[in-house]
């Protein structure tokens, strides 16, 4: 593994890149982008949207948003793309991706690269190889996604009807049991549900070490026993008495401004101040995060190997990484997710822009959000979603 | 008599290679992946493993139960609601405005209707709401299965509320070509109830003539996904979702299990359908006997009544759930318990730009284009089969269903490979063919019994007067058939605005439409939104009945003869 990443490094190093750079713009100008991502947050499709209108003034690329209900569905056109043969002028250009979509994509030589450190603003990156933006579930990256924005897991409520929120994962059973039927998580086929199921395992786990490693099955059955035994104890306390599950985190969302559940779920710290600008959450809506802190990823886009436009993408790409990008996502006005660039990297002048954006009563401070803990190796999710349906679907 | 020919074998091969040839074809690609072939991820050999794969998977035993008995309860719901009410409005209600009624049910893409009625059900619904605090005293909704629900009562409504008004439609065509009244007159005279006359005399003569609409209603209940997504459960889903789901699983080995479980579908419709007709047979040897006992029936009048409020209750709340999402588009905060949102706003409505203008677009290009197609299509095969002065072959009547009454799910997945192969894949010209699969025959539904109930005195007096074949279809036959011509383009505008994985898959995700829109968005939180979407998806279609009913008024102002024409 460790040569293996020597080994990338050492190409990545030696592709000079700048010079290219120009042919990269120069191919780019005129191509249209088809950017595959998840669709149901209007913020997001706005803020792509913008992207569009900002790329296409500055390099003459255009970006349409494919509005996803699942990222796993670009995956799939990708595949059947490659079954019919059509291993060029592919119709997806870039996805929004993390995690085992990106493991499977790498796996099956379905991605496009490395491209990604040779982005000119790669540089504001902090590429080092046990970094957020070069390990993505554990799996190096290689240059085979780029980085785009922060993601961790809160959860939301409404500070007016929960006084006092759990403080941990296991906080949450004796607040099932003390309020029966207030406490969900979207359903584990879905990436937020499975993600609930990752917080509880790394808060639980007798062994951290073991969930950065590919799970053995001896290693996930010591490792998933006390969380089993938990989610046993508050099942029968759960909405719909664990039997159904909110189909995704908007939809739960949506429970919670309805008033049916007490929690929602977002790998966004700014979506309870979003939602409220939205006025999808009441104005006494608050995200916490459980005390030893929450599982944190960074979401990136990659290029399928067959994409008709690469030179477009990697001009999108890389238009997402430049610091006044960076500054405008990270404005709660707008999107509200924060940046993922190496402060340390950015000039004074770059630190100012981020320091003067506007604030919000919803919106925490990173102190409020304590540790990023890492996500499990992507074996474990995935083995994760299948021992839960082996339990819990019947 | 040549150019006849000409005509027949012409339509006769765009059906082969746009309808069937597809359809062949996208379920070998299936298949291949069923057995273990899919060279894309690596599967090279031939196998049973994704059968196997397929029958371990979590909740499959129960999905597929969960899909027999929805998909079958509600059709029997339908088919024996929608007779009950027929038989209680027969004759009290005129044909024009028991249409008028049913226009809202039909026109309303089910994606709309479902998004409505899960609000309107919720424990924290538009209905709750209504009586809350007041008269439940809850301040907070409960905890109370009542969408989503384990059993999918749920889906089932959604259905009714969708299946119940087209087989009323169909039952009110086949009545059309029934002297009901005589024979209603007939056994009241022998002194049967009613109710007994339409159960004995004329369900057993409509119900040849509605089969076909039938069988649709099952293939369709037993495969429907975006329903099902809405309202049905989850844990696990029907069988359709859970293919869905599986095609899109990060685990790209569920491809393999998921053509299985895509064929497995089909295998369900067909043995649901041969179950159906074996129940047929049984019913026809129990009905006869009953028939025979001679039985007045004075009791079953209640059972009348119970099916027309029951009929009256899903129609009251489909059209709650309609104006629900109306409310919903013009809100800004509503939460629960409060009967109408606190504030109002027109943001939802603001932003044609970046939102809905560009879906509206696509989805009128696509409907006008699908239905303009489907019309040509369907006017050449009818026109062909009065030049060879013969009726529909049973193989060809079943060649023009044949797409609705197989899953989607079935061959779309293979087609999209196939149209890829081919290089139109992601376009709009892959979801125009895709959609006229399954628009081109309501449109021959809806145009068959009117083209052949044409008068043809008219025509025979036009050939006298010296007019040949291409100027009596032109001159006589269209024109008299512009309403009939009008309704057929109608529900094919419908259907096309309605269709949602053919315009999914073939559209690579590219192509968006309202109805596409819709779902995707109603996976997001945003009910103000879909309640724009889904008002302009369900808009767009009345809009097209509307026009169906104005344009004949307006040619045919100066022709009185036709105005009365019922279709």
């Amino acid at each position: 593994m460790r040569l293996l990443m020597i080994a990338a490094l050492g190409l990545g190093l030696a592709t000079p890149a700048l010079a290219d750079w120009q042919t990269t713009l120069d191919k780019a100008r005129g191509q249209t982008v088809y950017w595959n991502a998840w669709g149901g947050d209007a913020r997001t499709n706005a803020f792509i949207a913008w992207v569009g209108e900002q790329t296409e003034a500055k390099y003459g690329v255009k970006v349409e948003q494919v509005k996803l209900t699942d990222t796993a569905t670009a995956v799939t056109q990708v595949i059947s793309e490659k079954a019919a043969g059509k291993d060029s002028g592919g119709s997806v250009d870039m996805i929004w991706i993390n995690g085992p979509n990106f493991v499977s994509m790498k796996e099956q030589g379905l991605l496009h690269g490395p491209f990604a450190n040779d982005l000119p603003n790669a540089k504001y990156l902090d590429l080092g190889p046990d970094a957020a933006a070069a390990v993505d579930f554990t799996v190096p990256v290689e240059g085979y996604e780029s980085a785009w924005r922060l993601a961790r897991f809160v959860f939301t409520y409404d500070s007016a009807v929960v006084m006092d929120p759990p403080r941990d994962m296991a906080g949450f059973l004796d607040y099932a049991q003390n309020f029966p039927g207030r406490v969900t998580h979207p359903d584990v086929s879905n990436f937020m549900g499975a993600t609930f199921l990752k917080q509880a395992l790394v808060e639980f786990a007798p062994d951290q070490a073991a969930l950065q490693l590919p799970a053995t099955d001896a290693a996930f059955e010591a490792a998933v026993a006390p969380l089993w035994a938990w989610y046993d104890a508050m099942r029968p306390f759960m909405w719909r008495e664990g039997q159904t599950f909110p189909e995704n985190q908007s939809v739960q969302q949506q429970l919670l401004n309805d008033g049916e559940v007490d929690f929602g779920v977002s790998f966004d710290p700014a979506s309870a101040a979003g939602a409220i600008a939205e006025g999808l959450l009441p104005d006494t809506a608050r995200v916490f995060v459980p005390r030893g802190g929450s599982i944190g990823n960074i979401s990136f886009v990659a290029i399928p190997y067959n994409a008709a436009n690469r030179e477009g993408a990697e001009v999108v790409a890389n238009f997402l990484l430049d610091p006044a990008t960076q500054a405008h996502q990270q404005n709660i006005e707008v999107l509200g997710s924060f940046s993922v660039l190496d402060p340390a990297k950015l000039s004074d002048a770059e630190r100012a822009v981020f320091a003067a954006l506007p604030s919000s009563p919803a919106l925490p401070n990173l102190e409020d959000l304590g540790p990023t803990l890492l996500e499990p190796h992507a074996s474990w999710m995935t083995k994760l979603v299948a021992a839960w349906g082996e339990r819990y679907i019947k | 008599m040549k150019d006849g020919r000409a005509l027949r074998i012409g339509v006769a091969l765009a059906l082969m290679g746009g309808v069937v040839l597809p359809i062949v074809a996208g379920f070998a690609q299936t298949a291949r992946a069923a057995f273990g072939v899919l060279p894309a991820i690596g599967a090279v050999e031939w196998s049973l493993a994704p059968w196997h794969r397929l029958m371990d998977l979590p909740g499959f035993g129960t999905s597929l139960r969960l899909t027999l008995v929805t998909g079958l309860g509600s059709t029997v719901l339908a088919l024996a609601l929608a007779a009950g009410f027929c038989a209680l409005m027969h004759g009290r209600m005129s044909h024009g405005a028991m249409g008028r009624l049913l226009m809202p049910y039909l026109a309303a893409p089910h994606a709309a209707l479902a998004i409505g009625l899960a609000f309107l059900l919720a424990p924290s619904g538009w209905i709750a709401r209504m009586v809350s605090p007041g008269l439940t005293g809850w301040d907070r909704p409960p905890d109370l299965a009542t969408v989503n629900d384990g059993w999918g009562l749920a889906l089932i409504v959604g259905l009714l509320i969708k299946e119940v008004p087209f087989l009323l439609l169909v039952m009110g065509s086949a009545l059309g070509q029934l002297p009901v009244r005589q024979y209603l007159a007939a056994g009241r005279a022998l002194g049967y109830a009613r109710g007994v006359v339409w159960v004995k005399v004329i369900l057993p003569q409509v119900y040849p003539l509605i089969r076909l609409p039938i069988f649709i209603v099952l293939a369709f209940a037993l495969s429907v996904v975006d329903m099902a997504i809405i309202l049905g459960p989850s844990n696990p889903p029907t069988l359709a979702v859970a293919i869905i789901r599986w095609f899109s699983a990060p685990d790209t080995g569920l491809i393999l299990p998921a053509s299985a479980a895509a064929l497995l579908q089909a295998v369900v419709v067909a043995l649901a359908i041969g179950a159906w007709i074996l129940a047929e047979g049984v019913a026809r040897w129990v009905g006869r006997w009953w028939l025979r006992r001679g039985g007045r029936g004075h009791r079953a009048e209640p059972g009348l009544w119970a099916a027309g409020s029951v009929v009256a209750g899903l129609m009251a709340l489909g059209a709650l759930a309609l104006v629900s999402l109306v409310v919903w588009s013009f809100a800004w905060r509503w939460s629960f318990p409060q009967a109408l949102p606190q504030s109002w706003s027109l943001k939802g409505w603001m932003t044609p730009g970046s939102g809905w203008g560009r879906a509206l677009q696509a989805t009128v290009v696509i409907g006008v284009a699908v239905t303009l197609a489907s019309l040509v299509l369907a006017v050449a095969w009818l026109e062909g089969e009065d030049r060879a002065r013969r009726g529909r072959a049973g193989w060809a009547q079943a060649l023009i269903y044949l797409p609705l009454l197989v899953p989607q799910i079935g061959f779309l997945y293979g087609l999209n490979v196939l149209f890829l192969t081919i290089g139109i894949s992601g376009g709009m010209l892959a979801v125009i063919w895709a959609q006229m699969l399954f628009v081109f025959p309501y449109v021959m539904i809806a145009l068959s019994d009117p083209w052949r109930a044409l008068d043809r005195q008219h025509l025979r007096a036009a050939a006298a007067l010296g007019a040949g074949p291409w100027r009596r279809l032109v001159a006589v036959k269209l024109p008299m058939l512009v309403r009939p011509l009008m309704v057929a383009a109608a529900i094919g505008f419908a259907v096309s605005v309605a269709q949602y994985l053919p315009t999914l898959f073939m559209g690579a995700g590219r192509v968006a439409t309202l109805t596409t829109e819709a779902v995707t968005l109603a996976s997001g939180s945003d009910r103000r939104v879909v309640g724009v979407y889904a008002v302009l998806q369900a808009g767009l279609p009345f809009l097209a009945y509307g026009a169906a009913l104005l344009v004949p008024a307006f040619v045919y102002r100066n022709r009185r003869g036709l105005l009365g024409v019922a279709v």
